[in-house]
C-alpha cells in the first residue's frame, strides 16, 4: 500500500512543527525520516498514524483520504519509542491483543490466534519469553515484542518512532540490521523516524532529511550522502571541515578554515570537505595545498584521525588509512601539507 | 488547580535520606525521636487507647449489649447503606472525570478541578446546610416535597445525599495524578491495534490504575461511614430512624451514656484501623508494581 | 465546539466523560451550593451585614481563626519533627507509627470529639494531670485547640514527608564536608527546600481547622461569645430556623476559606516541590 502526505501543516501553539510538507511512500518501501530534534519527523509520523491531526493537508492511503479517520480504523502498526507494552499483560497477551479486539465477524478462532502469536514471536526470536511480563524483559527484547505486537494485526503500513533510540550502541546496530532483514522478508510499507544518520543510511531504501518542519532532501542513501542538496544535509550526514573558498572556472579553491560563524564576503563561498577526503603529504599536493602542522594523532580505530592546525591556529580534521599513516611516518609537530580530494560548495 | 493530594506514605527513598542523616549528631537524633514519639503518644496513641478503654469500662457484657441495641443496629444499617450508595456512585464519577481530565486538553480544566474539590474544602456543617436549604421545610423545594409527602431532610435520603456530597472528590483526587503519571502511550498503542474506547479502558487503563482506584475507594468509604457534621445538620437527630453511627454516638454521649457511646465509637475506631491497614497494603502493592516496571528498564540487552 | 478544544482528541470518550462529569457535578455539587447564594438574597443588605458581622458572629470568627492558627503552628513544629524522624531515622515500630499518622484522617470526627473530651475533662486521664498545674482544657479555647491539633496533624506530616524523602543526600554531605554543623546545614541548606511544603501543610491544617465541627463541638462547651466556633453558630441558627442568618454567616466563612485555597493554589503554581494535580 502506498502512502501520500499532501501539504501537511501542523503547529503547536506558536511552534510550527510541519510547514506544508508533502511526501510519497511507495508500496513496500522502507523509508527513513531523518532529522534533528524539532525537525517535525515524529509529528509527521504520528499524523500518518492518526495519533495527531494536521491543521491542514491530507493523508492518503492508496489514494483514499484517511485524514479524518481515527487511529483505530487506519490499519497502521505503530511501534512507540518507549515500547508502550501493556505492563499488566504477558508477552503472549501483548502480541495477541490486536487479534483479540477484532469484531466478532473478523476474529480468528482461538487456535489460529495462538498459532499466529507464536509465529510472530518466533520471527522476533522471543518465543521462549511468551509467558514473561514486560518488566522482566530487557530494552531490546521489549522493542521486539512491540514490533511483533504491531505486526500481528497485519497492518498495511508499519510506523516506527525512534525504535532503537533508548538502546545501547551495540544492541542498536544488531537490531537495525535485523529490522532490514525483517523488512526484506515481509515487505510491509514502513516508515521509521530517527535522528541517527548512520541508522538511516544503513537501513532505509530511501532517506528523507527533515529540518525545521520542512523536507530538505529525499533520495536513496547514496544520493543524500554523496549528492547533498544543501549545506544542512551535508553537515547532518557526517563530519565536515568548513573552509572559505573562491570559485574559478568551475573549480573551488579553499583558503583558510572557517572559525565560528562564517561571514562570506564578495566572491567568497563556503566549501565543505569530509575528513576522510583530505589528502596529507610531505610535499605540497595539487591542486590546493595548505601548509599545516600535525597537532594530534589518534590511531585507535578503523581510520587514523589526524588533527591539523594552520598557521593561524585553525583546526582541520583529517582521516587517513593506516597504510598511508605508515607510509608518511607521521609524528606530532610534523609540518605537512593537506589538500582536499572532493569539495562541496553550496 | 486543586490542593495537594495527600499522597500515599512512601517509605521508599529512605536509603538516601538515612544516609544523609548519619551525620546528624546523636543528641539531636535521640532528642528528636523522643520529642516526636511523645507528641504522637499524647495525640494519637492515647486517644486511641482511651476509646477502647472507655468502651470496656462497664464490662464486656455491657459492651455487647450496647452494640446489640435495636437503635444501634439501625444506625449501623444506615451507615452501611449510605456508604454502599455513595462509594459506587462517586467511583463511577471518579473514573469518568479522571479519564476526561487526564487524557484530554481543554479550556476550563482548572476551573472544573476546583469545582470538583468544593466538597473537600467546604466545612461539613455548610455541606449539610446546603441540603437543608434545598429540601428543608423552608427550603427551595420544601413546599413541593411536603405536598408529595416526600421526606428528604430529617430522613435517610437526606443523609445519603449529604454523604454523597462530602465524599464526592475522593476517588477523582487519587486517580488523576496517577493517570497523568502513567501517560497515554499504552492507550494510544491499543488504539492503533484496533481496540475501541471501552475495550481500551477496561483492558488497559483499569488494570494500570487499580491500586489508586482501590486507595480512593478506601478513603471514600472511610469518610462516608465516618461523616458527622454534614449528616448532623441534615438528620434532625431523631432516634432510631435517621441516625448513622456517628450521630448515634453523639446522642448517647449527650445522654451521659458514656460506655455505650464508646462502645459504638470503638466499632468506628476499628473501622478506622482497618482503613489504615488496607491503605498500607495498597501502598505497598503499588510501590512493588512501580518498582517492578522501573527495573528491567536498566539493562539493554 | 471545535474552538473549545485545544486540540482534536485522539483518544475516544471525550464527549461522554465530560458530559457525565459536568452533569453529575452540577447535580450533586453546583446546584446545591448555589442555593447558598439564593437564600442570602432573602435578607436585605443591612440584615446581612448586621448578622454576619454581629458581635456573636465576630466572636465565633475570632475563635475559629485563632484556635486554628494556634493548632496549625503547633502542628507545624511537631509535624516537622515527626516527619523528620520518620524519614531519616530508624527506631522500633517505625512503620507502625508511620501508618498511625493517618489516624486522625481515618477516624470519624465524632469519635475523636468524644474521646478527646473525655481525656481532657477535669477527671480525664490528661485533664487530671493538667489540673495539677492549674490548667483547664475541656470547655475552653485550649480544648478546641487540642482537638484541632489532632485533626490537623496528618496534613503537615504527609505534606512534608515526600519532600524530605527527595532531598539530595549529597548536598547535605557536601555541606558537612565544607565544615557546616547540623544547625547551619539545616538552616541554610535544608530549610529552604522544605519551607514551601511546610507552609502548604500548615495552611492545609489551618483550613481544615477552620471548618472542623465534629471533633470540636464536644470539647468546646459552646458558650456563645466565648467558646462557640463558627460551624456551631451556623448549626444553632439552622436549628432556630434562621436560615437567612445561617447562610449569611456561612457565606462570609466560605469566602474566607476560598481565598485561603486560592492563595494555596497560587503558591503551588510557582512549582514548589509538592504533589499537585495536572
Amino acid at each position: 500500500m502506498n502512502i501520500e502526505a499532501r501539504e501537511i501543516t501542523k503547529t503547536f501553539g506558536s511552534f510550527v512543527a510541519l510547514d506544508r510538507v508533502s511526501l510519497r511512500v511507495e508500496a513496500g518501501e522502507l523509508v527513513a525520516l531523518l532529522g534533528p530534534s524539532g525537525s517535525g519527523k515524529t509529528t509527521l509520523l504520528r499524523i500518518v498514524a492518526g495519533l495527531e491531526f494536521p491543521d491542514s493537508g491530507s493523508v492518503l492511503f492508496d489514494g483514499q483520504d484517511t485524514t479524518e479517520r481515527s487511529a483505530q480504523d487506519r490499519g497502521v502498526g505503530f511501534v512507540f519509542q518507549h515500547y508502550a507494552l501493556f505492563r499488566h499483560m504477558s508477552v503472549y497477551d501483548n502480541v495477541a491483543f490486536g487479534l483479540t479486539v477484532k469484531r466478532r465477524r473478523e476474529r480468528l478462532p482461538e487456535a489460529k490466534i495462538k498459532a499466529r502469536v507464536h509465529e510472530l514471536l518466533n520471527l522476533v526470536q522471543l518465543d521462549w519469553l511468551a509467558s514473561h511480563y514486560p518488566s522482566q524483559l530487557s530494552g531490546g527484547q521489549r522493542q521486539r515484542v512491540a514490533l511483533a505486537r504491531a505486526l500481528a494485526v497485519e497492518p498495511r503500513v508499519l510506523l516506527l518512532d525512534e525504535p532503537f533510540g533508548a538502546l545501547d550502541a551495540k544492541v542498536r546496530q544488531e537490531l537495525r540490521r535485523w529490522l532490514r532483514r525483517l523488512h526484506d522478508e515481509i515487505h510491509v510499507t514502513s516508515i521509521f523516524v530517527t535522528h541517527d544518520q548512520e541508522e538511516a543510511l544503513e537501513v532505509a531504501d530511501r532517506v528523507v532529511v527533515m529540518n525545521g518542519g520542512k523536507i530538505e532532501q529525499e533520495g536513496s542513501p547514496d544520493d543524500v550522502y554523496h549528492e547533498p542538496a544543501n549545506a544542512f544535509v551535508y553537515n547532518f550526514l557526517g563530519n565536515i571541515n568548513l573552509f572559505h573558498a573562491r570559485v574559478e572556472n568551475g573549480k573551488a579553491y579553499i583558503s583558510e578554515p572557517v572559525n565560528g560563524k562564517p561571514i562570506p564576503s564578495n566572491g567568497d563561498r563556503l566549501a565543505y570537505v569530509r575528513p576522510h577526503l583530505m589528502n596529507i603529504g610531505r610535499e605540497p599536493q595539487q591542486p590546493n595545498p595548505l601548509p599545516v602542522r600535525v597537532m594530534h594523532i589518534n590511531s585507535a580505530g578503523p581510520l587514523v584521525k589526524v588533527e591539523l592546525a594552520t598557521e593561524r591556529g585553525d583546526r582541520i580534521q583529517a582521516q587517513i588509512s593506516h597504510e598511508r599513516y605508515q607510509e608518511l611516518l607521521l609524528r606530532e609537530d610534523d609540518d605537512v601539507f593537506v589538500s582536499p580530494r572532493d569539495v562541496k560548495v553550496f | 488547580m486543586a490542593t495537594t493530594v495527600l499522597t500515599p506514605t512512601t517509605l521508599r527513598a529512605p536509603a538516601t535520606a538515612r544516609r544523609a542523616a548519619r551525620q546528624d549528631p546523636a543528641l539531636v537524633r535521640n532528642g528528636l525521636i523522643v520529642v516526636g514519639l511523645c507528641f504522637l503518644g499524647l495525640f494519637l496513641i492515647l486517644p486511641l487507647a482511651a476509646v477502647f478503654a472507655n468502651a470496656l469500662s462497664a464490662g464486656c457484657a455491657a459492651y455487647w449489649a450496647a452494640i446489640r441495641q435495636p437503635d444501634a443496629l439501625s444506625a449501623v444499617r444506615l451507615t452501611l447503606l449510605a456508604a454502599l450508595i455513595a462509594v459506587p456512585l462517586n467511583l463511577v464519577f471518579g473514573l469518568a472525570a479522571s479519564w476526561c481530565m487526564a487524557r484530554f486538553d481543554f479550556a476550563g480544566k482548572e476551573l472544573l478541578l476546583t469545582l470538583i474539590d468544593i466538597p473537600f474544602t467546604v466545612s461539613p456543617v455548610i455541606s449539610g446546610m446546603i441540603f437543608v436549604l434545598l429540601f428543608g421545610a423552608q427550603g427551595l423545594f420544601g413546599d413541593w416535597l411536603l405536598n408529595h409527602n416526600i421526606k428528604i431532610v430529617f430522613a435517610a435520603p437526606g443523609i445519603i445525599l449529604a454523604t454523597v456530597f462530602v465524599t464526592f472528590p475522593f476517588v477523582t483526587r487519587e486517580l488523576i495524578p496517577t493517570m497523568l503519571a502513567l501517560g497515554s502511550d499504552e492507550e494510544q498503542a491499543a488504539l492503533t491495534l484496533g481496540a475501541s474506547g471501552w475495550r481500551t479502558f477496561f483492558r488497559i487503563t483499569l488494570p494500570n490504575i487499580k491500586w489508586s482506584l482501590l486507595y480512593g475507594v478506601i478513603l471514600c468509604n472511610a469518610r462516608a461511614m465516618g461523616e458527622f457534621g454534614a449528616v448532623s445538620v441534615v438528620s434532625g437527630h431523631i432516634r432510631g430512624l435517621t441516625n448513622t453511627m456517628p450521630l448515634y454516638v453523639e446522642i448517647l454521649y449527650n445522654d451521659y451514656q458514656f460506655a455505650p457511646a464508646f462502645a459504638i465509637a470503638s466499632l468506628l475506631a476499628m473501622l478506622a484501623l482497618v482503613t489504615l491497614v488496607a491503605k498500607s497494603i495498597v501502598e505497598w502493592k503499588s510501590e512493588r508494581d512501580l518498582a517492578a516496571s522501573a527495573a528491567g528498564a536498566g539493562d539493554n540487552r | 465546539m471545535s474552538a473549545f478544544f485545544k486540540k482534536k482528541s485522539v483518544l475516544p470518550g471525550f464527549g461522554l466523560t465530560l458530559g457525565w462529569t459536568v452533569f453529575y457535578l452540577s447535580l450533586i455539587v453546583l446546584i446545591p451550593v448555589s442555593t447558598l447564594f439564593l437564600k442570602t438574597a432573602s435578607l436585605t443588605w443591612s440584615q446581612f451585614w448586621s448578622v454576619a458581622t454581629g458581635p456573636r458572629a465576630l466572636a465565633a470568627y475570632r475563635l475559629s481563626f485563632v484556635a486554628s492558627l494556634a493548632a496549625a503552628l503547633v502542628n507545624g513544629v511537631f509535624g516537622l519533627i515527626v516527619s523528620w524522624i520518620l524519614v531519616r531515622y530508624r527506631f522500633p515500630l517505625r512503620r507502625l507509627v508511620d501508618g498511625l499518622v493517618d489516624l486522625p484522617f481515618a477516624l470519624p470526627t465524632a469519635v475523636a470529639g468524644i474521646v478527646l473530651t473525655t481525656l481532657y475533662a477535669p477527671n480525664g486521664w490528661v485533664g487530671t494531670q493538667l489540673a495539677k498545674v492549674g490548667i483547664k482544657a475541656a470547655y475552653t479555647p485550649l480544648g478546641i485547640t487540642v482537638a484541632l491539633i489532632f485533626i490537623g496533624l496528618p496534613f503537615v506530616v504527609r505534606t512534608i514527608q515526600p519532600v524530605l524523602q527527595d532531598l539530595d543526600a549529597e548536598v547535605e554531605e557536601a555541606a558537612h564536608s565544607l565544615g557546616a554543623n547540623f544547625v547551619q546545614t539545616f538552616r541554610r541548606v535544608l530549610l529552604p527546600e522544605i519551607l514551601p511544603a511546610w507552609i502548604t501543610g500548615c495552611t492545609l491544617a489551618f483550613a481544615r481547622g477552620l471548618g472542623e465541627y465534629g471533633s470540636v463541638v464536644f470539647i468546646a462547651g459552646n458558650v456563645p461569645m466565648r467558646t462557640e466556633i463558627t460551624p456551631l453558630l451556623i448549626m444553632t441558627k439552622l436549628d432556630e430556623f434562621e436560615y437567612g442568618q445561617a447562610t449569611a454567616i456561612a457565606l462570609v466563612f466560605l469566602m474566607a476559606a476560598f481565598s485561603l485555597m486560592l492563595v494555596l493554589n497560587l503558591m503551588q503554581r510557582r512549582k514548589v516541590a509538592l504533589p499537585v494535580l495536572g
